[in-house]
């Protein structure tokens, strides 16, 4: 059993739900990266979603994009955050550690290379997002060679036939976007995620981790009364972007803001019946 | 009468959209269903008479068409070899090959009960193109432009504005062509549900790329027409510029078939294929996946995107539709570049000796034509799509030589 499959498991013992933060790697510098990682598991994260920086993020709103371009200026490759990944393992062994990127920088290194080089560093899941399982045969068998999890999104749009598609090829978990617009985006809508929450759990077993939109301790607690994870990103990068240059501080503000949400999220325990 | 759309039974791409390995759908979950909408709509209402007479009505009292097929007596004279042809899309209404696509998108999506529409633009033809017929059916119109192109492209940018559109400045990456495309996929997955987003070229996820060619194989059904009626034969070579590579399609699709007629796309060199500053990936490119399809791109070894460069905003994209892609592996297109200077010459020429101002997109086609002709027979016959007309380029040509308009 992969690290994600046991850090579910384990939480659904306790009762709990999985916060989840993301931070694009290399933002606002490579040496800013691994302690980060460390800090947030230590405030409260269950499971990291480390960002892969991409030229042309076209699924991300202007702070993550602003985070790739940071990151890139400073030539974080996949090769780079490959090495990130390892060394994080040198301290923690249990923490899962998911990719989140776009599909070239992967196509580029060649899928094989990619998943064999991913499973060496600790690499626990992968998500691309443009990469929809029609398209995704290659890259599964390539990742179910290495025992890499495939994570693939899930979106308002998306009707009951495809999510039995995506979910019969997905493993560790699934992940929700909570609204139409890009990460980062206003205008969550509790009542509608819970709504479609249902909808996929009568399709899969797999957890289900929201994410888009959520901003603050309130929207976490709230998406976790829902779901069995929250993901956390734009406001995170937010707080790399204001404080580039004083790694302390980024350091402290990221994880201020996570253990607030953990704070929340495991006091408001009244989980609506499924 | 009612326009035929579709060539033949079982052509490319199949079902997910694949051009051999090149194509598909590569883009967030949250397009997906709506791509498949929009390719159920487009697959109905390409053989609906009533949207087909609509179709080929717009073509012909709004745009235009059929637009001429010009021999260039004079200018082939003084290459002393092949007789040129130019397909004169210059001369639709707006003044490029752009519209031919919008007039059909957007008589889509007033089909599909879409009130808003979008577009990405590079050069402003395309933008332009989707401002006109937005004004025209009444829907709102949002164009993302980079916010380099709209220095570059003032003249453009004040058209759109004139026609009721918003052109919204994109700051993002290198801030061209690509970045406005980003930009508008951002948009249509914020929107999706009343707005259609017009992409204009043949490039995006499927099924943009063939519905495009789709729209815009209207140039090479008419000129194989016209050059067989002004000729009585086919042509030896047909040569298109390709940034995206929509006017280029739609010249070559028709003529696939005729194994006799070569088929060149021409790309943009910029200063050299050489110095790296050039907006080639087919000639100098390698595959990759980049806004939704997997072609050819220009991309640095770790898979980012590298900036590109020529001096026509409209071939500045580091990708080019997948059929390209296909077509060049096939070996049934050649793919060659023209550098700036070779455009710019060719701009020159073609205003002075023909009294035809061209876009600088289309001198790139016209440059290679050049050089090919040189090499042919007096009794051979070269097409050129003349892409676009040059008015919204004299600034950047007045500037190259110092003189203020």
């Amino acid at each position: 059993m992969g690290r994600i499959t046991n850090c579910f498991e384990r939480l659904k013992d306790a009762g709990r739900q999985a916060l989840i933060p993301y931070v694009t790697a290399g933002d606002p510098e490579p040496a800013v990266t691994v302690p980060l990682m460390h800090a947030m598991v230590a405030a409260g994260a269950d499971i990291i979603e480390l960002g892969v920086p991409f030229s042309d993020p076209m699924a991300d709103g202007p702070v993550i994009q602003r985070a790739a371009e940071r990151a890139l200026r400073q030539g974080t490759s996949l090769r780079d955050v490959l090495a990130m990944v390892a060394e994080f393992r040198r301290q923690d062994a249990s923490t899962p550690v998911v990719l989140m990127g776009y599909l070239n920088p992967l196509e580029v290194m060649g899928y094989d290379t990619f998943a064999k080089a991913a499973a060496e560093a600790g690499v626990d899941g992968v998500i691309s997002v443009d990469l929809p399982p029609e398209e995704a045969r290659d890259l599964l068998t390539a990742l179910g060679g290495q025992g890499i999890d495939p994570i693939f999104l899930l979106a308002p749009t998306t009707d009951d036939i495809r999510i039995e598609k995506i979910c019969a090829v997905a493993s560790g978990y699934v992940y929700y976007v909570a609204l139409k617009g890009v990460t980062g985006a206003a205008g969550l809508d509790v009542q509608s995620v819970a709504d479609k929450l249902a909808q996929i759990g009568r399709h899969t077993g797999l957890p289900v981790a929201v994410g888009f939109g959520i901003k603050d301790a309130d929207s976490a607690a709230a998406m976790a009364k829902v779901a069995d994870a929250v993901v956390v990103g734009s406001s995170l990068v937010k707080k790399i972007e204001q404080n580039a240059g004083q790694s302390d501080r980024i350091t402290q503000e990221i994880t201020d803001v996570l253990a607030r949400m953990r704070v929340a999220m495991d006091t408001h325990k009244d989980r609506s019946s499924p | 009468m009612t326009v035929q759309i579709k060539q033949a039974a079982g052509a490319l791409p199949d079902d997910n959209g694949h051009f051999g390995p090149y194509g598909g759908r590569f883009v967030a979950e949250t397009l997906m269903v709506p791509l498949r909408e929009l390719q159920e709509a487009y697959d109905k209402y390409l053989s609906d008479d009533d949207f087909l007479n609509e179709l080929d009505e717009d073509l012909r009292q709004f745009v235009g068409r059929p637009s001429p097929l010009y021999l260039a007596e004079r200018w082939s004279a003084q290459l002393g070899g092949a007789q040129i042809y130019l397909k004169r899309e210059d001369l639709n209404h707006t003044g490029a090959h752009k519209v031919n696509n919008t007039v059909g998108q957007a008589l889509l999506a007033k089909r599909m009960g879409k009130t808003r529409i979008i577009a990405e633009t590079g050069a402003g033809q395309h933008g332009v193109a989707a401002a006109t017929v937005a004004a025209r059916l009444g829907l709102k119109c949002v164009v993302y432009m980079g916010a380099v192109d709209i220095a570059r492209q003032a003249i453009n940018v004040y058209r759109m504005k004139l026609l009721g559109a918003e052109v919204v400045s994109v700051e993002s990456g290198s801030k061209t062509l690509k970045d406005a495309l980003n930009e508008a996929m951002r948009d249509w997955v914020t929107n999706i549900d009343d707005t259609f987003y017009i992409i204009g070229t043949v490039a995006g996820p499927h099924p943009y790329p063939a519905m495009v060619r789709d729209f815009q194989a209207i140039i090479g059904r008419e000129a194989r027409a016209q050059i067989l009626d002004q000729a009585g034969r086919l042509p030896d070579a047909l040569v298109a510029c390709v940034g995206g590579g929509s006017n280029a399609i739609g010249l070559f699709y028709p003529f696939l078939d005729d194994s006799d007629v070569a088929v060149y796309g021409v790309e943009a060199a910029g200063h050299g294929l050489e110095t790296g500053r050039h907006a080639a990936p087919l000639c100098a490119g390698r595959p990759g996946v980049l806004h939704g399809n997997r072609t050819y791109l220009m991309e640095d070894d770790n898979g980012q995107i590298i900036e590109t460069h020529s001096i026509s905003a409209g071939l500045d994209y580091p990708g080019v539709g997948p059929e390209h892609a296909w077509l060049k592996d096939e070996g049934r297109a050649q793919y060659v570049a023209i550098s700036d200077d070779e455009a710019l010459a060719a701009f020159h020429n073609l205003t002075r000796v023909e009294g035809i101002m061209p876009a600088l997109e289309s001198s790139h086609a016209l440059a290679y034509a050049g050089k090919l002709a040189s090499t042919m027979a007096r009794n051979q016959i070269i097409v050129v799509n003349l892409s676009g007309r040059g008015d919204k380029d004299i600034h950047t040509v007045a500037a190259l030589e110092g003189i203020k308009v």
